[in-house]
């Protein structure tokens, strides 16, 4: 009996709607309620410093080279002990996917993803951040990481006392 | 100036229509409002909660923003036709409300007062005839727009609406044959013992399913099916024109749910209750019956529902009113 089988098909179907009539909707209301993204969610982009409060971009490119969209551009400069910074920096958010490459390819921590992602505008040119609008004043994610400590050999501490470094090899001490 | 009736009478009368008119009106705009709140919940959604408290004034906003738009007509279209075609959807269903009975006769002033514009004596060829009148918004809001989806929209609407109006009517015969009147005063008052549908559950289904497919509702939406023809028949409408076609759909909702009460669930008879509490009851289980529905069932195919109309629905009726012939005239009641 076809026929049958098609009744209870449908008494079903209604009985399923009938259930979620009395659900509790899933619906959040955006501007009243919010949710907490979780601490990794891939929003606004930061530029963090050191935990001696350095800055930690060494301005290597890698970031502006990883990106999709081509959002972010810098300058290079020297100071002048060696070490390398951003004469300035900008990203502009209107073209910014949120993909998360530069954030990965950042090999200073630099450049970080933040859960912040209210970042709506009404005049476009105000999407574009500087650097003084990206540089916050933590260590984000990474808190005792310092670039200069396992790197920059012989700029900003002299040869053999970086963190995972062995002191140089006297090569004439090797000769036999 | 009317023989058999003063001026007393004429004031009530006019007093009822605008009554009639201005509730039938708001509780269209407030279906709108109520279904779209039910569909949410039925989709674990919210629905609208924006506009007042509960979302309750939406109403007034979507009439202000159908008021507000341009009134646009589509290159080509017969401009008196389409002007004229919403107006003929959205009447003949207010009309309609004209015979109901919606609550118990009352005395008002020494005078009886009967809670319905116009017991007339032929009440039930008047619905069946003002339904089929409405079948004319239906062609010609399509056929005047010059669209093919309107088109397309109005020719499935035409053969739909008459092919479920023969149902309709037929499994109306038997509630005929048992009240012996087409009053609909009468048939209400023949159902103070058992409602219809309890000597009639067949004619009821069949009733039921026939004014389903006469609100163009899903799962009979397929004049104005929207993932294959856009709207439909009102495809080309904007703004209020659109709304009148919108508004009749819903009185339409409205007063085929009052004569589905009528016909069946003893009108405005029920315990404890008032009787207007009661006919309104009736009326917005229908109309949530319709909202329920529409929030389960897929849209039939074109082929399947003329399949269901005409070789099911119409032969099943026949059946019916010979079985229900044969019984009367077994009991001896004919």
């Amino acid at each position: 009996m076809t026929i049958l089988r098609d009744i209870a098909a449908l008494l079903t179907g209604m009985w399923t709607t009938w259930k979620h009539l009395f659900r509790r909707p899933v619906t959040i209301q955006y501007p009243e309620e919010k949710r907490t993204p979780p601490p990794r969610y891939r929003a606004r982009i930061v530029l963090t410093r050191d935990p001696d409060g350095g800055e930690r971009c060494v301005a290597c490119y890698l970031c502006s080279a990883a990106c999709p969209v081509d959002c972010i551009a810098m300058q290079a400069g020297e100071m002048d002990n060696g070490r390398r910074y951003a004469e300035w920096f900008r990203i502009n958010f209107s073209r910014c996917i949120f993909c998360g490459l530069c954030a990965e390819a950042c090999p200073t921590y630099a450049i970080q993803m933040t859960p912040d992602f209210e970042m709506c505008e009404r005049d476009l040119m105000h999407l574009i951040a500087e650097k003084e609008d990206l540089l916050i004043d933590g260590c984000g994610k990474s808190s005792d990481y310092n670039f200069y400590h396992h790197a920059g050999i012989g700029i900003t501490q002299p040869r053999g006392h970086g963190l995972e470094e062995t002191a140089p090899v006297d090569v004439r001490g090797l000769l036999p | 100036m009317f023989p058999g009736y003063d001026l007393i009478d004429i004031a009530i009368l006019i007093v009822k229509i605008a009554l009639v008119f201005a509730v039938i009106l708001t509780l269209a705009a407030y279906l709108v409002y109520i279904e779209r709140r039910v569909l949410g919940w039925i989709q674990d959604r919210k629905g609208p909660n924006r506009v007042g408290p509960l979302g309750l004034l939406q109403p007034l906003a979507d009439a202000i923003k159908l008021l507000t738009k341009e009134d646009f007509r589509s290159q080509g279209a017969d401009k008196w036709l389409f002007y004229l075609a919403p107006a003929m959807s959205a009447i003949p269903a207010m009309l309609m409300f004209a015979v109901i009975p919606f609550g118990a006769p009352v005395t008002l002033w020494g005078r009886p007062v009967p809670l319905q514009v116009s017991d007339l004596n032929a009440g039930l060829l008047l619905f069946l005839g003002l339904s089929s009148i409405a079948v004319y918004g239906v062609a010609i809001g399509g056929w005047a727009s010059n669209s093919k989806y309107a088109l397309l929209g109005s020719i499935r609407g035409l053969s739909q609406l008459i092919s479920y109006e023969l149902s309709m009517g037929l499994s109306l015969v038997p509630v005929v044959m048992l009240a012996r009147s087409f009053r609909l005063s009468d048939i209400v008052a023949a159902q103070s013992g058992c409602w219809f549908v309890v000597y009639q559950p067949l004619a009821f289904l069949l009733f039921l399913i026939s004014i389903v497919a006469e609100c163009k509702r899903i799962p009979f939406d397929l004049p104005e099916a929207e993932s294959e023809l856009v709207a439909g028949f009102h495809t080309e409408y904007s703004g209020m024109r659109f709304g009148m076609f919108f508004m009749g759909e819903y009185v339409n909702i409205i007063v085929l749910g009052g004569l589905a009460a009528t016909f069946f669930l003893g009108g405005w008879q029920g315990p404890w209750l008032p009787p207007m509490v009661w006919f309104s009851l009736k009326v917005l289980g229908f109309a949530f019956f319709l909202i329920w529905m529409r929030g389960t069932l897929p849209r039939l195919r074109y082929d399947q529902l003329m399949h269901l109309g005409w070789k099911v629905l119409i032969p099943l009726a026949l059946v019916n009113i010979l079985v229900t012939g044969w019984f009367l005239l077994l009991k001896g009641a004919i």
